[in-house]
């Protein structure tokens, strides 16, 4: 007890102690704590923006383009890793030699060589393995769009077409007529249209499972399972989807050559893209020995039951062992996703403007508010970190065994 | 006066909440050596050769410095810097003075609270781009794609240059020179832009320099100079003259070679209180009186330095342009020692 009140009184001296420091220290700078650059004109242009930015917006603003760049290539990250991390920890305990070797290779490869490596390894190989832009320019052009010509990859990144709409909700803007060239309507999207087709595409799946478990309870009641079960839950998912595109006329926007750069389409850059990878790829090789530890904390009798019971290998694993490693695997998962949102903030070695670019690099150093901008990058970070960790505990308690 | 230095635990990552004090110059000698920042390299400006040793237009001024201070121009530790972390490392007290291609702006001497010491050299904004492209004008770069150095004032200029102009681009942020040319080479980006020195000094480090040209405009103006911080007025005056002494030197004939022998006394009473044979302009600054001698000595005067590192007969090939003496049409032009 003693000693707890000592090591208390020693850490509040400690923080008050850097507290004076640094309002002292400051103060001597003639610095003040504000966060009035906020509301000042930015000045810098930002590359990838999901929402309205330019060089006359504030500085608050381009640290929310950032916030949401690093939400987006966190997002991104967590859902590949899990799905490679899954797949690598399942075939490391494959009986195939081959496969489990591989898949060691695999793992250690990723998990033992810094991140940062391998973000601008990935980088690097982008950039320079694949053709400029002008390399497409010509009759006798070096390199082709390929997929139909609708997808061109570039050392500037991969410009992949986009879906948009004739009848917008949002409205569209006609062309000029000219003589002889009737208005064009000019397809665009806004968020609304997303925002109603996926309402739709959520809802079939509720009425498809819906009728799933009709099409069962008619099964256990009768015996007979209804016909064409299958084929009235694609329906449902696939009809209101088919009906509100052509309504909106959905067209696709395929990106082609224009000036120094392919235009239209949406160009996921290369710093994205080689900053996805490798978090997912890294993070994917911590995963997979947690998905090896889930399973194998399995007890062996489960599988040996399962098999007595005629069940083929894959649904034991889907059915019987993974649902039981789940209660192993997910606690630690949520540790990884944490580590992938915040090892995202090594996106300045590729360039890709997340919030540690924006906020905590180029406003910092144009206003020289390096306190506040690192008080609120830290803030950020941990909000996020505890958003994700609370998210995930509740659906650690939704799996978790329920004792009763 | 506080003398802790302590690095903040917190996510003060970076603001090492040091002792800033009026003692900087007590600090250096103390030390033994000056502490300057300088560029991650930068050739002609600041680099290190195939030995290790730094050398450049900006390590010359450290150089001098410290040979003024401390009467010996090799007691300096060449601190690297990026854009994004130079103005932390002054301002925490890890670098005495910044010799950084650094543009001289109302906001960074009075808001960021430093203090520019003078100008050492004139420049302005420009483009870089590969002969194929046939681009002949910046005025043709709409839509092209620009890599660029974050935390700089070209980023800000090169915002405003194209809203001006309405023309869009996309921007490729980079964080060092050498990460410029390797994008800019790699054809990641149509264009490299930086102040029209630094992309001579780069295109001089490529393989083949004539295939690239730089765009006869230049959208802004890029005053650089050394800087230290705010509020230690005494060290300012010693930076600041000595880059004049420099300046000065030039401009009454005082070279490495002949200055041992003008530092004996000469019929020209500025060469005289300059090199401290007549009056006590050193002991003013709490210097020695051969403070400027030592200077000129180690690294030779402004025009020697231009020369030897970025001169028309270097790889750079810089002309004197704005740089030459105010007497030759330039914009060089010291205040006197008096």
């Amino acid at each position: 007890m003693t000693i707890q009140v000592v090591a208390f009184a020693l850490i509040l001296a400690a923080i008050w102690f850097l507290g004076r420091n640094i309002v002292h220290n400051l103060e001597e700078l003639g610095k003040d704590f504000n966060f009035a650059f906020l509301n000042s004109r930015a000045g810098y242009d930002i590359n990838q923006r999901l929402i309205e930015y330019s060089n006359d917006s504030t500085h608050g603003r381009a640290a929310l383009v950032g916030i949401l760049n690093t939400l987006l290539v966190a997002f991104l990250g967590c859902i590949l890793a899990t799905i490679l991390g899954v797949i690598a920890g399942v075939l490391r305990l494959s009986k195939n030699w081959l496969v489990g070797r591989l898949m060691t290779v695999y793992v250690e490869g990723f998990r033992n060589i810094p991140l940062l490596l391998w973000i601008i390894l990935i980088f690097a190989v982008m950039t320079e393995s694949t053709p400029g832009p002008r390399d497409f320019r010509g009759d006798d052009a070096e390199a082709s769009m390929i997929l139909g010509e609708s997808v061109a990859v570039t050392n500037r990144g991969i410009y992949v077409p986009n879906v948009v709409f004739t009848r917008s909700l949002g409205g569209n803007e006609m062309t000029e007529a000219a003589d002889g060239v009737e208005a064009a309507v000019i397809p665009s999207a806004v968020a609304m249209d997303w925002l109603l087709v996926l309402v739709l595409l959520v809802g079939g799946v509720f009425a498809s499972k819906a009728i799933g478990r009709w099409a069962t309870r008619t099964q256990e009641a009768t015996g007979v399972r209804p016909p064409a079960t299958f084929w009235m839950q694609l329906g449902v998912i696939l009809g209101p989807f088919v009906v509100v595109m052509l309504v909106l006329g959905a067209t696709l926007d395929i990106p082609e050559l224009r000036g120094f750069n392919f235009s239209g389409g949406i160009h996921m850059r290369n710093s994205l893209i080689a900053l996805w990878f490798a978090l997912s790829l890294y993070t994917g090789a911590f995963i997979a020995e947690i998905v090896r530890a889930g399973i194998m904390a399995v007890s062996k009798g489960q599988t040996e039951a399962a098999f007595a019971l005629g069940l083929r290998p894959n649904r034991t694993m889907n059915l019987v062992i993974l649902p039981q490693a789940m209660r192993v695997i997910i606690p630690p998962l949520i540790s990884q996703y944490l580590n992938l949102t915040k090892n995202s903030s090594l996106a300045i070695a590729v360039g890709y403007m997340d919030v540690r670019s924006t906020l905590g690099g180029i406003t910092i150093n144009q206003t020289g508010r390096e306190l506040e901008g690192m008080l609120l990058l830290g803030l950020f970070y941990l909000v996020t970190s505890l958003i994700i960790s609370g998210v995930m505990n509740i659906y650690n308690n939704s799996v978790k065994l329920k004792e009763r | 006066m506080k003398k802790s230095v302590l690095l903040g635990t917190l996510a003060v990552a970076g603001l090492a909440a040091g002792a800033v004090s009026a003692q900087t110059l007590d600090e250096v000698r103390a030390r033994g050596a000056l502490n300057c920042g300088v560029t991650t390299g930068l050739v002609g400006f600041a680099a290190p050769d195939a030995n290790g040793e730094w050398e450049g237009f900006d390590v010359g001024v450290c150089r001098a410095v410290a040979a003024a201070v401390l009467g010996d121009s090799t007691a300096v530790n060449f601190v690297p810097t990026t854009g994004q972390t130079r103005f932390t490392a002054l301002a925490s007290g890890e670098v005495d003075m910044l010799a950084r291609n650094t543009t001289w702006t109302f906001s960074r001497d009075v808001d960021l609270r430093f203090e520019f010491t003078g100008i050492n050299y004139y420049d302005g904004q420009g483009f870089i781009v590969p002969r194929e492209l046939g681009v002949s004008s910046a005025m043709e770069l709409d839509g092209a794609t620009i890599c660029i150095q974050t935390g700089t004032t070209t980023e800000l200029n090169l915002a405003d240059f194209f809203a001006s102009n309405n023309m869009t681009y996309e921007p490729v942020p980079i964080e060092t020179n050498a990460e410029g040319q390797q994008q800019y080479l790699a054809g990641a980006c149509d264009s490299y832009t930086t102040d029209a020195s630094g992309l001579a000094a780069t295109r001089a480090t490529f393989e083949n320099p004539g295939d690239h040209v730089v765009l006869p405009e230049i959208i802004s103006k890029e005053p650089l100079g050394p800087l230290v911080r705010h509020g230690d007025n005494e060290w300012g005056d010693i930076v600041r003259w000595t880059l004049n002494a420099l300046i000065a030197a030039e401009e009454l004939g005082v070279t490495s070679a002949n200055v041992a022998e003008l530092a004996a006394g000469t019929e020209n009473p500025e060469i005289n209180r300059l090199l401290g044979s007549e009056g006590d302009l050193g002991g003013m600054l709490g210097l020695s009186s051969d403070w400027a001698v030592n200077a000129i000595s180690s690294v030779g005067n402004y025009g020697e330095l231009f020369e030897g590192n970025i001169g028309e007969n270097t790889p750079i090939g810089l002309a004197r342009g704005l740089n030459a003496q105010w007497t030759d049409g330039g914009l060089l032009y010291s205040p006197p020692f008096r």
